[in-house]
């Protein structure tokens, strides 16, 4: 990996607002892997980090130790089997990439989700970004150096929901529960009230988790400033999610490409201008309040509704030839599907964009300069999932 | 005939003790010698009653900690979870020694007994109750804050001799840590000292007890005892030098089984005798009504703790230049003003009245 003269960094040197740089490694350096077990990379990611002192010359990322090659295996199973697939991507999102999938195989397919599919859809989208958001809000609590406080408290209500999913359809991490042609099953009777009783508490736990960090004096002083990374940049680097957002863009593809039931739903897009640590964070706390808007909408729908909730696919059921995509707003940014059928059963060439590995591109530039406790910092505040970056 | 020394084995629970001791070496060996029995009695029951204290306090703050965290913490074992970190010490007993092939390997293991003696050695001026510590000496104010400051020395050994890059970074940061808090320590107990006129232990308690606790003479002196304390202990928001999510461990990220457990022993010792002190000091030390003074005294040391664990499940961990900075540009003037205002009050004090 490092040739004892040089280290080259940055073997995406090549992007224009990047320089490329070669830090000599001598007395005053020392090259060090920051993963691919660590108790902070968030799964097995590696940073090969040049340091002069506490300070970041360098910094290389290796990724693909998680790499199951499931875009491949796509290629052989049916078109319902590899929804299963798509659940061990982005682990901490199953329903948001079983929905980006089953969208890009009903728009192979030319299929339209029945109504209330399209509610139960978006009322667990929701909740699974609220979980998503739990995960990501504190472990960032934890990154930053509490006690895993934060993160315990999030992880309550994280429960809470998976609870809900398990009364749902069964499982609680790995769904497969919106596959194509909608959502797999009709919520049980006991759903209902225990869904309401829940969104109902949620708004206060979340001040709850405003009032042990937001206005911490070392919280701020740990977040506020580092990490900056421009809206220009962000563009340019093609980060979405709450890392955009975070920068000033106002881009949410629920909002801005309006998919699944969306457009009868009212919600505000989270934006913060300044673009670092603190304002990803912000953003994030403020669309776990939106998503519990949205869930509220949503449920209240499914109550007022009736109808199938998926439309009766058979198990080999073939697309005709052609291509489709889809693209959703995942908790993490935006999440597409490529399908591409050649009329067989199985697609002929399924792509996911994950926006994890889109959103750690530009982080060797965001890394450089800071101290070794801001490299947490920062990658804890991109929040990635390593079964997205490496698939 | 050699006068007994009164060093050890004093206070009353223990004087029967000695005056037994006294009376059956008395007519056979010299009293030199029935000062060294004393003594080594007197250290025997320190060590003894400190590792139970340490056990204790872990216990505590992870019973705490899980208490303000929503969860139930270590409750299996005995009632209550009462024997956890009895069980605990006997699995690292039972572990592998295991010492890294590259390490130093004389600095990796003196680093051990480096970092457990001087935070023992502190107790020896600790005063539990009127009369009750294993020496009193004239300097003990100084004492304590010299062998204090000498675990630094094992943090850099044990961060040098494990030959662990994160290792290293730990003992830098240690080092840069400890010797920047030193001088607001020092510093903020001159107030203290200029007040009582004294540097022995016992005066101190004894004046408060004439006087008042001298927290309220000296709230601001407290404060930045109390901050720099957590930042030499490396307890939260200080805990740099083996922060968990950044270096891994820090310092002794190579160590494990009983070496790990005495590292561990070590810090907690330190934190016990951070907040023994911060009692003696500024709490009237054993004052207090109705309890025997000893309760008292390790009352308020538990009740003190309590805070260190309270902050530990409360804030984030502050970064290098940050804790650095707060060092020099926060407790070093707060306690040069201290300083100042306290001479000035005591002359105001002593033209008035």
């Amino acid at each position: 990996m490092v040739d004892p003269g040089t280290l080259a960094i940055n073997s995406l040197g090549s992007e224009p607002s990047f320089e490329t740089s070669a830090v000599q490694v001598g007395a005053n350096n020392i090259v060090i892997n920051l993963g691919p077990q660590h108790p902070s990379t968030h799964g097995v990611f590696r940073l090969v980090l040049t340091l002069e002192g506490e300070t970041i010359r360098a910094a290389d990322s290796v990724m693909g130790y998680l790499h199951r090659g499931t875009e491949k295996i796509c290629e052989e199973g049916t078109y319902l089997q590899n929804v299963t697939l798509t659940d061990r991507l982005d682990y901490l999102a199953g329903m948001s990439n079983n929905m980006a999938y089953s969208m890009a195989v009903e728009h192979t397919a030319g299929l339209r989700v029945p109504e209330r599919g399209e509610y139960l859809r978006v009322l667990f989208a929701e909740l699974q970004r609220y979980a998503s958001h739990c995960v990501a809000v504190g472990t960032f609590g934890a990154d930053v150096g509490t006690f895993f406080t934060p993160l315990l408290y999030t992880f309550r209500e994280r429960e809470a929901i998976l609870d809900l999913f398990e009364l749902a359809c069964g499982a609680r991490m790995t769904f497969t529960f919106i596959r194509p042609g909608g959502a797999a099953l009709e919520l049980p009777e006991e759903f209902f009230p225990a869904c309401e009783k829940l969104l109902d508490d949620l708004p206060r736990k979340v001040d709850e988790y405003e009032r042990l960090l937001t206005d911490n004096e070392i919280f701020i002083a740990r977040t506020r400033g580092v990490g900056k990374f421009a809206a220009a940049d962000g563009i340019a680097w093609g980060v979405s999610g709450p890392i955009l957002r975070g920068s000033g863009v106002r881009y949410d593809l629920r909002r801005d490409i309006p998919y699944s039931a969306y457009p009868a739903f009212d919600f505000a897009v989270i934006t913060r201008d300044e673009g670092d640590a603190y304002a990803r964070y912000l953003v994030r706390i403020g669309e776990m309040r939106e998503s519990i808007k949205i869930a509220r909408q949503a449920l209240a729908k499914l109550k007022s509704t009736t109808g199938p909730t998926v439309l009766k696919l058979g198990s080999f059921f073939r697309a005709p030839p052609g291509e489709g995509f889809s693209r959703i707003e995942a908790p993490r940014g935006e999440l597409g599907f490529y399908v591409v059928s050649d009329g067989g059963i199985a697609p002929y060439r399924c792509k996911c964009r994950a926006p994890s590995f889109i959103n750690i591109g530009p982080l060797a530039e965001m890394l450089r300069g800071w101290k070794v406790a801001d490299v947490i910092v920062i990658l804890g505040s991109i929040d990635i999932v390593l079964g997205e970056v490496d698939r | 005939m050699i006068p007994i020394p009164q060093i050890a084995l004093d206070g009353q629970p223990f004087t029967g003790l000695r005056d037994i001791i006294v009376m059956i070496l008395g007519p056979v060996v010299p009293g030199w010698v029935i000062g060294i029995v004393l003594t080594l009695v007197g250290l025997t029951f320190l060590i003894g009653f400190m590792t139970v204290v340490v056990m204790s306090l872990v216990l505590m703050e992870r019973r705490v900690i899980a208490f303000m965290q929503d969860r139930l913490g270590p409750n299996r074992v005995g009632p209550e979870g009462l024997f956890q970190t009895v069980a605990d010490v006997v699995k690292l007993l039972s572990k592998e020694d295991i010492i890294p092939r590259n390490a130093d390997r004389p600095t990796f293991l003196l680093a051990v007994p480096a970092a457990v003696i001087p935070s023992l050695l502190i107790y020896a001026v600790i005063e539990w109750a009127p009369g009750m510590s294993l020496a009193d000496l004239n300097i003990g104010f100084l004492y304590i804050l010299a062998i204090s400051s000498l675990t630094t020395i094992s943090v850099v050994m044990a961060g040098w001799g494990s030959n662990n890059k994160y290792a290293l970074l730990g003992a830098m940061r240690a080092a840069a840590q400890m010797i920047s808090y030193e001088i607001p320590i020092v510093m903020s107990l001159v107030g203290v000292a200029m007040i009582v006129g004294s540097l022995k232990i016992t005066d101190i308690i004894g004046w408060q007890i004439d006087a008042v606790w001298l927290i309220l003479l000296q709230p601001v002196g407290f404060l930045v005892f109390f901050i720099s304390s957590l930042a030499e202990l490396n307890r939260t928001p200080f805990d740099l030098m083996e922060a968990d999510s950044e270096i891994v461990a820090g310092y002794h990220i190579e160590y494990s089984g009983m070496r790990f457990a005495l590292f561990f022993l070590a810090e907690y010792l330190n934190a016990f005798a951070a907040v023994a002190i911060a009692v003696t000091i500024f709490f009237g030390g054993w004052q207090g009504p109705f309890f025997p003074p000893y309760v008292w005294f390790v009352l308020k040391c538990y009740a003190l703790f309590f805070v260190l664990v309270w902050l530990r499940g409360t804030l984030p961990r502050v970064r290098v230049d940050q804790l650095m900075g707060l060092a020099w540009k926060g407790m070093v003037p707060l306690a040069l003003a201290n300083i100042l205002i306290t001479g000035i009050g005591m002359w105001v004090w002593n033209e008035v009245f």
